[in-house]
C-alpha cells in the first residue's frame, strides 16, 4: 500500500525507530545540547563524552518522528570513535546528501546513513533528518544552548 | 444520510479532480484552508479581465464599476453574518489582522496597567500573541480560562476569572485544534452582565455554521475569507458601530482619511477609517462570490451534513486500536484531531500523503493545547462540505495500514 514510500521509510529506519540505539541519559557527558524542531515538536538531547578530540561515546534522549529518531540513533552509532574533524566532515556530507545539492554524492562516504538519502524527495521532512546533525554541530562547537531548526 | 448534494458540489471544485501521487486527492486539511469553487475562481478572473481598477478613487467608469462590486461584496458579507450595517464590516487581510487591529486600537486606547484580558486555554496563537504584545505595551495582564480533558471550556472557572479588572474577553468560537464549539452566547451574556466586551475568533466557525452577530450580541467577530471557500489574503472584522466609532484608527495611509494637511489629518468615516491602502479588491469580490455560493446551499444544510461526516469519522476512528482522539467535546465541529501509539503525526502525514490523503500534522498553531494533552503534535483530519464518507474510508483504511507497516 505504501510502495511509493519505500525509499523514505526503509526497514533500517523502522528498526531504529522501534529500537533506538544509545537511547539513554549520559551522566558524565562532556557536552550536552538540546535540539528542537518547532515545526513538528521534535525534541532531543544529545550527550557526548570526549577523549581529547575523539568522540568516545554518544547518546540521546527525546521524542520525534521515525525519520528524526532513526537519524539521531544512526548518528550516535556512526560518530563514536570519530574525531571532531571527521564528524564535522560527515555532517557536511550528510547535509549535502539530504538537501540534494550534490546529486553525484558518493553514498559510500556516509555508510549506513545512506538509508536517509530518500528524504531529499520530501522537502517537508528534511529537517527531521538533519535535526540530529545540527545538534551535533552545536555540541562540537561547544555551544551549550538549545538549537532550533527554524 | 439526509440528502445533501455533495456530488454536485464536488463538481464545482476543480481541484478535487487532482491526482496526488497518482491517487485521487482526498483533501482533509480544510481547517488550514478550504478549496475554492468555480464561482470564486471565475469571479476573480472576471474582475481582472473586465472590471478592475482601484476603488473609491476615480470618476472613470472602471473605477466606479470596481467600487460597486467591492461595496456590494461588503453588503453580502454584512448580510451573511447579519450585521446591522456595512459600516461595521472592516476589511482586513485575515483573522489575524482583525484581532491585531482590535488589540492595537481598542486595546491600546482602553487598557491600563493591571487591567486584564481573558482568553481560554484552547486559543490559536493568533488569539494569544496579539494580547501578549498588548500586555507588554500597556502593563495589562493576560488571564487564561482552563479546559477539561474533553477539550471543553470550564465555564464556572471562566466566570470566576471575570473580575473588576477584566476589560476584554477574547474567545475562539470553534477550536481549530480540537473542534470544540464554545458556548459563546453564554460567555457573552456572562461578560456583558459585567459590562465587558467580547471578541470572538470565528476563523474556524464561519464555514461550518450560520453566524448571527446580532443574535450573539458579540462586540467583535473576526474571520478569514480563505477558510470560507474564498480567497486568501482577505478577512473581516465585524465590530459594533459605537465601539468602532470610538476607536482610534489602525494604520495610516490612503483611503482612511478625509482631509490631510501637514498640520493635521481628519480621518474617514466607518468602515474606511480602518482600511488604509488599496485593499485586495478582486479577492474581496471573490469572497462575496463564495458567500453567494454558500447561501445557495444553505449554512444549516452544510452544518447538518458535516455533523454526519464527523459522527461517521469518529465512530470509525474509535474502532482503530491505538488511536486516541484529542478533543471530544459534546459540541464539536467537523475536526478530528488524533494521535497514534508510537507513531509520530509527521509520519502519519507523510504516509497518508502517499495515498493522496492531505491531513495536517503538527501543533496547529496551538502549542498550549498540545502541552495540555502532553503531546508534541497531533494529526488532524478536518472536513468540509465537499468531503464524503468514501473519503473518510480511504483515510481510516490508510491509518490502519500504516499502523501495520510501523508494527
Amino acid at each position: 500500500m505504501f510502495d511509493d514510500l519505500r525509499d523514505l521509510y526503509q526497514e533500517v529506519i523502522f528498526d531504529h525507530n522501534r529500537n533506538p540505539r544509545n537511547f539513554r541519559v549520559m551522566d558524565n557527558a562532556d557536552r550536552k545540547v538540546e535540539g528542537f524542531n518547532p515545526l513538528c515538536g521534535d525534541r532531543l538531547t544529545l550527550y557526548l563524552k570526549m577523549s581529547g578530540d575523539v568522540i568516545e561515546d554518544a547518546s540521546f534522549q527525546g521524542s520525534g518522528c521515525a525519520i528524526s529518531t532513526a537519524s539521531v540513533s544512526l548518528m550516535t552509532e556512526i560518530i563514536k570513535g570519530k574525531t571532531e574533524a571527521e564528524a564535522e566532515a560527515l555532517f557536511k556530507t550528510f547535509h549535502e546528501m539530504t538537501t540534494g545539492k550534490d546529486e553525484a554524492i558518493q553514498l559510500e562516504a556516509v555508510g549506513k546513513l545512506a538509508v536517509l538519502a530518500g528524504v531529499r524527495e520530501y522537502p517537508a521532512r528534511v529537517k527531521c533528518a538533519t535535526l540530529a546533525w545540527h545538534t551535533l554541530d552545536a555540541a562540537l562547537k561547544n555551544e551549550q544552548k538549545s538549537i532550533s531548526t527554524e | 444520510m439526509t440528502h445533501f448534494p455533495v456530488e454536485k458540489i464536488r463538481l464545482d471544485f476543480p481541484i478535487l479532480e487532482e491526482k496526488i501521487r497518482n491517487k485521487p486527492l482526498v483533501y482533509l486539511d480544510n481547517a488550514a484552508s478550504c478549496q475554492k469553487p468555480n464561482a470564486v475562481i471565475d469571479t476573480i478572473s472576471h474582475v481582472y479581465r473586465h472590471d478592475y481598477a482601484n476603488v473609491h478613487r476615480g470618476v472613470h467608469t472602471l473605477s466606479v464599476r470596481s467600487t460597486d462590486k467591492f461595496e456590494s461584496a461588503r453588503e453580502k458579507i454584512r448580510a451573511f453574518i447579519n450585521a446591522d450595517s456595512t459600516k461595521e464590516i472592516i476589511i482586513t487581510k485575515g483573522t489575524t489582522e482583525s484581532i491585531n487591529l482590535v488589540a492595537q486600537t481598542y486595546g491600546k486606547a482602553n487598557l491600563k496597567p493591571g487591567d486584564e484580558i481573558l482568553i481560554t486555554a484552547m486559543e490559536h496563537h493568533s488569539n494569544i500573541v496579539p494580547w501578549q504584545m498588548l500586555c507588554e505595551q500597556t502593563g495589562a495582564i493576560l488571564k487564561v480560562a482552563p479546559i477539561n480533558q474533553q477539550g471543553e471550556l470550564i465555564v464556572t472557572e471562566f466566570e470566576k476569572l471575570l473580575g473588576d479588572k477584566t476589560r476584554l474577553v477574547a474567545v475562539v468560537h470553534m477550536s481549530n485544534a480540537l473542534g470544540t464549539i464554545n458556548p459563546v452566547k453564554n460567555i457573552i451574556d456572562l461578560a456583558h452582565s459585567r459590562s465587558i466586551p467580547v471578541l470572538l475568533d470565528g476563523a474556524q466557525a464561519i464555514p461550518h455554521m450560520a453566524v448571527d452577530v446580532q443574535a450573539l450580541d458579540c462586540d467583535f467577530y473576526a474571520f478569514s475569507g480563505h477558510k470560507l471557500y474564498g480567497p486568501s489574503g482577505v478577512g473581516i472584522l465585524y465590530g459594533k458601530r459605537a465601539l468602532l466609532e470610538a476607536m482610534p484608527p489602525y494604520q495610516g495611509g490612503g483611503d482612511m482619511i478625509r482631509k490631510v494637511t501637514f498640520e493635521e489629518t481628519e480621518y474617514n468615516s466607518l468602515p474606511y477609517k480602518f482600511e488604509a491602502g488599496t485593499p485586495s479588491i478582486a479577492d474581496v469580490i471573490g469572497l462575496g462570490a463564495a458567500i453567494e455560493y454558500l447561501n445557495d446551499i444553505g449554512m444549516d444544510a452544510i452544518a447538518a451534513y458535516e455533523a454526519e461526516l464527523l459522527n461517521y469519522a469518529t465512530e470509525k476512528a474509535k474502532q482503530i486500536k491505538g488511536l486516541r482522539i484529542i478533543g471530544e467535546a459534546a459540541e464539536k465541529g467537523a475536526i478530528l484531531s488524533f494521535v497514534l501509539d508510537r507513531i509520530h503525526p509527521h509520519d502519519i502525514g507523510t504516509m497518508l500523503d502517499s495515498l493522496g490523503v492531505a491531513i495536517r500534522a503538527g501543533h496547529h498553531c496551538a502549542m498550549p493545547v498540545m502541552d495540555f494533552y502532553e503531546v508534541p503534535a497531533t494529526a488532524r483530519a478536518s472536513f468540509a462540505m465537499y468531503n464524503t464518507q468514501q473519503e473518510i474510508d480511504v483515510l481510516m483504511n490508510g491509518i490502519e495500514s500504516l499502523i501495520e507497516v510501523f508494527g
